[in-house]
């Protein structure tokens, strides 16, 4: 038999061809560039990266200074974007549950009232709420030298929620180590309770066992005096709050703007997940004397679980990349930091290759743990 | 069909490669048939468009008169908004001829990307913007203060700079719009705002009571903006720089957009060289005998230019200050046309 009329040969023959022609285009472009670059005497290569910054980046996680290099301010920009989305798409997971929950309600005011903030969310650009909450923020609260002294120590402006610190002045390092303990040893003993529950059928202390592992360590560390606390407390300087923790309007519209954006979709997520368990299972339930809200939380969620984790990466992949928005109302993310680099240095090439690398590096790791997460959960056919 | 793809491949390589072979800035010029112009979005006084659609400011006149220099008309001219981010690309890239966009001159920008930058056009500095109600009259007072700029300029690195210098800290808010920038200074979020001079000029123009807001004295950089061009084409960047020496020379002379038909009968062998009434300047760069005339015809001369756009009888309403001639105690200084 001619073996170019062999399928498999054939279909081998296609993808090699396919992946070539990928590959030389991407060589194609990537020598066009430079040569056009070393033409046109524009500097190239990521030496810049060891330069000093410069500039400064008010919002930091991690310790920077302008004196520092560009790498590690655009570290910092990583940090931040990180920072910003993984709360966001947290308490957006916590509070979109509720929302679907609630649409999934048999009191009417509430399921109507779950569509419209489902509906009004998710049915307007994200970038135009940034701009809403940002200026609603700036507008609604005053200026900071009238800030609003809520709590003793706590000030409300529109430069932001300004509160006391606390920081641990010695026995740091002591308290980590019971902390790591504390918490390993309250797994432990809540799943003991839990199995001995399952074996005898009677209910035990384990929770309250537990939590009492988890506490009452460092607490013991504090009373003996190997751990001790120090407050910053914000102080008003000439123009604004030194000292204390700086909550940022830039940030809070942000995280606002983001998690409510998350909200809306897992909303949607959870009660597609819902309403795809059979009404069997909810009558199963209710006849074995459940109450709703148990058959909601033990039967149906477990089970929409597996439906609701493919569809929730996508939301979570979505959170990460509009942080990027970032950039409309002044919060330091990645590209904000990157676009000062790139006016800085001029290479933009360059500054576009880190930032597109990182988003896609992150993306993919995303990706990665919700599809093991998601393995874990999936019905194994035996 | 081996053959074939070979083919496709090598046809598209020379199609990337061709957009690059670079024809003198001047022969592509006049074979388009119109001049195309970088400038900034839309910033009154330098670059923005009147109720008539037609770009008013001062870099879109130092576009007109480069188009002038080579057509003979102001008005064969494209005007291209560009960002800020990527205004040096668009040059580079060639979908600009020049780049007129008050941009500060600097020796990482002239070295690294590729560009040559034109004489100053405007002698700018950087200046901080703050509310009379602080009490504030010395930049130096503002440590601990919170300051809105934009992104990506010069400016976050000079206000860096100054505090170091000083040894203050300072709480930086970058805004990516203009509009974003200003709403939050108005609105109390920074006790500053800092910019260009000129900038702040135009800012504090569209504030409801610009009373209300005082510029520091304090310049903490230099900023000459100059125009530029592409590396490595100095005929078109003499024609450039020749143009804008010429506003400035024809204010010295007093030539002006009225009189320049009688200045033509005049005696003085320096104006006689810059219209082209005698010699042959024009041919020496390539362009017509009378491009000096046409200039100043499309255009007027460089006092002209200013005050009709940044001019104190305008919005923005700046004094001459380092803009005025040499010989009246400014910086502006044409080399001679002989």
């Amino acid at each position: 038999m001619n073996i170019l009329n062999d399928m498999r040969f054939r279909a081998l023959c296609y993808q090699i061809g396919a992946i070539g022609l990928v590959a030389a285009a991407a060589w194609t472009m990537f020598a066009t560039a430079s040569d056009n670059l070393a033409k046109q005497n524009i500097a190239t290569g990521f030496g810049f990266l060891a330069r000093q910054a410069g500039f400064v980046i008010s919002e930091t996680a991690i310790a920077y200074q302008p004196t520092d290099s560009i790498a590690r301010a655009i570290f910092v920009g990583i940090v931040n974007t990180v920072k910003v989305s993984l709360l966001a798409a947290i308490l957006g997971t916590i509070l979109g549950l509720f929302v679907g929950v609630a649409r999934m309600s048999r009191n009417p005011l509430l399921t109507r009232l779950a569509l419209a903030y489902v509906e009004v969310l998710r049915n307007v650009p994200l970038l135009l709420y940034l701009f809403l909450w940002y200026s609603l923020i700036i507008l609604v609260f005053p200026p900071v030298k009238q800030a609003l002294n809520i709590l003793p120590g706590v000030y409300l402006s529109n430069s932001g929620l300004v509160l006391p610190a606390v920081f641990v002045e010695n026995g740091a390092v002591l308290l980590a180590l019971f902390v790591c303990a504390g918490v390993a040893a309250a797994i432990l003993i809540r799943r003991i309770g839990q199995q001995r529950r399952i074996a005898t059928g009677k209910s035990n202390h384990g929770m309250a066992i537990a939590a009492l592992a988890l506490l009452l360590p460092p607490l013991l560390l504090w009373m003996l005096g190997l751990v001790s606390f120090g407050w910053d407390i914000p102080q008003a300087g000439r123009f604004r709050l030194t000292g204390g923790l700086h909550v940022r309007p830039e940030f809070v519209a942000l995280l606002f703007g983001l998690l409510l954006s998350v909200s809306a979709s897992v909303a949607e997520i959870v009660r597609a997940g819902i309403q795809a368990i059979g009404p069997g299972q909810w009558e199963a339930a209710a006849a074995l004397g459940l109450h709703r809200s148990r058959v909601m939380r033990l039967v149906v969620l477990p089970q929409a679980l597996r439906l609701i984790i493919p569809p929730l990466t996508n939301t979570y992949l979505t959170v990460f990349k509009n942080s990027s928005l970032a950039i409309a109302i002044g919060y330091p993310d990645l590209v904000m930091v990157s676009n000062t680099v790139m006016n800085q240095t001029g290479q933009a090439i360059e500054t576009i290759a880190i930032f597109m690398g990182v988003y896609l590096g992150l993306s993919i790791a995303i990706s990665l743990a919700m599809n093991w997460y998601n393995a874990r959960v999936a019905l194994r056919v035996r | 069909m081996k053959h074939g793809f070979l083919t496709i491949c090598a046809a598209a390589t020379a199609l990337l490669a061709a957009g690059v072979v670079q024809a003198g800035t001047l022969d592509t010029v006049k074979a388009r048939g119109k001049l195309v112009c970088g400038v900034s979005l839309a910033t009154p006084g330098f670059a923005a468009p009147d109720d008539k659609g037609r770009m008013q400011g001062f870099d879109a006149d130092v576009c007109r008169s480069v188009a002038a220099a080579v057509f003979g008309d102001g008005d064969k001219i494209e005007f291209v908004p560009t960002n800020i981010n990527t205004r040096f690309q668009a040059l580079q890239s060639g979908e600009i001829d020049m780049l007129s966009r008050q941009t500060t001159q600097t020796f990482s920008r002239e070295a690294s990307l590729g560009l040559d930058f034109g004489p100053t056009v405007f002698y700018d500095g950087q200046g901080l913007m703050v509310a009379k109600s602080l009490g504030v009259s010395s930049a130096k007072e503002l440590t601990d203060a919170a300051i809105c700029t934009l992104p990506g300029t010069t400016t976050a690195q000079n206000l860096s700079d100054f505090f170091r210098t000083i040894g203050g800290k300072f709480e930086l808010v970058v805004f990516e719009s203009p509009d974003e920038n200003r709403a939050a200074f108005f609105a109390g979020r920074c006790e500053a705002i800092s910019s260009d001079r000129s900038d702040l000029a135009s800012i504090r123009a569209v504030a409801n009571n610009p009373d209300d807001y005082i510029v520091l004295p304090e310049t903490i950089s230099k900023e000459p903006l100059a125009p530029a061009v592409r590396q490595n084409d100095s005929n078109w960047r003499d024609i450039m720089s020749w143009s804008v020496w010429l506003l400035m020379a024809a204010e010295e002379k007093g030539i002006t957009q009225a009189n320049v038909d009688e200045m033509l009968k005049s005696q003085d062998p320096d104006i006689q060289r810059m219209l082209g009434v005698t010699d042959e300047l024009g041919a020496m760069l390539g362009l017509d005998n009378k491009w000096g005339y046409n200039i100043i015809k499309a255009v007027g001369n460089y006092g002209e230019i200013f005050e009709r756009n940044v001019g104190e009888k305008t919005r923005l309403g700046l004094t001459r200050g380092p803009n005025a001639q040499w010989n009246a105690g400014g910086l502006v200084y044409a080399p001679p046309f002989r």
